[in-house]
């Protein structure tokens, strides 16, 4: 299945639950402010590259752009736009936004 | 306000600029303030630090950038801008990341400042 976080990882706990409750074989897509898990440097990264090994992950590029850290974008984070969610979701039979 | 006399504002900012709506109406709130002429000072912290990257684009999410408003502050005399250096040091970043001219504060030199304004205001 596919998880939305939308928050970032210092703010809520959304990624951290979602991360914990995220089977193998499922995918990651992260939204707003939701994307600073995937930059460089955060305090997320070591979870998130961790959960890489078992789940697809993705990051909407406008999101990036907007928080100016495109550039600073973890390695494995495939990066998708507006038409590339759509994909995500229809991909997948069912979806959890972790609000 | 009283005539001619000048108070210390400090606003507090911990959000991410563009998940909430908080980040923008600070900056209009610290704008009023400046017209005021009073002792005006920012402190960011947490995901607040966030409002400072530089680099935005935001012409995909279809929003208008405020990001130059921040470095139009200077214009207003609005030039006390602290940010909290474990809030950057969490999220891998550093001085250089700021779009304006920062000074760095730790989280106990941000809480003394605090202590010397007549108002505190939160966003």
């Amino acid at each position: 299945m596919l998880h939305i976080v939308n928050k970032a990882p210092l703010d809520r706990n959304s990624l951290d639950t979602c991360l914990a409750t995220a089977q193998p074989g499922g995918a990651l897509l992260l939204i707003e402010d939701g994307v600073y898990a995937a930059t460089n440097g955060n305090s997320a990264e070591g979870k998130l590259k961790q959960a890489m090994g078992q789940i697809k992950v993705y990051a909407l590029k406008a999101d990036l752009e907007a928080r100016g850290v495109a550039d600073r974008v973890l390695d494995g984070v495939n990066l998708v736009d507006y038409g590339g969610f759509v994909d995500l979701v229809t991909e997948h039979t069912t979806c959890q936004s972790w609000l | 306000m009283s005539e001619g006399q000048i108070k210390k504002f400090m606003y507090v900012n911990r959000k991410a600029p563009h998940g909430t709506i908080y980040a923008l109406e600070s900056l209009e709130v610290v704008l009023i303030a400046a017209a005021f002429d009073q002792d005006v000072s920012l402190a960011f912290m947490d995901d607040g630090v966030y409002q400072l990257k530089k680099g935005w684009n935001t012409k995909g999410i279809e929003m208008k950038s405020f990001q130059p408003t921040y470095r139009a502050l200077d214009d207003y005399d609005i030039n006390k801008l602290y940010v909290e250096k474990e809030a950057l040091d969490a999220r891998g970043l550093t001085i250089d990341d700021m779009c304006v001219p920062v000074e760095v504060l730790s989280r106990a030199e941000i809480g003394k400042l605090m202590e010397t304004q007549d108002v505190v205001l939160s966003f």
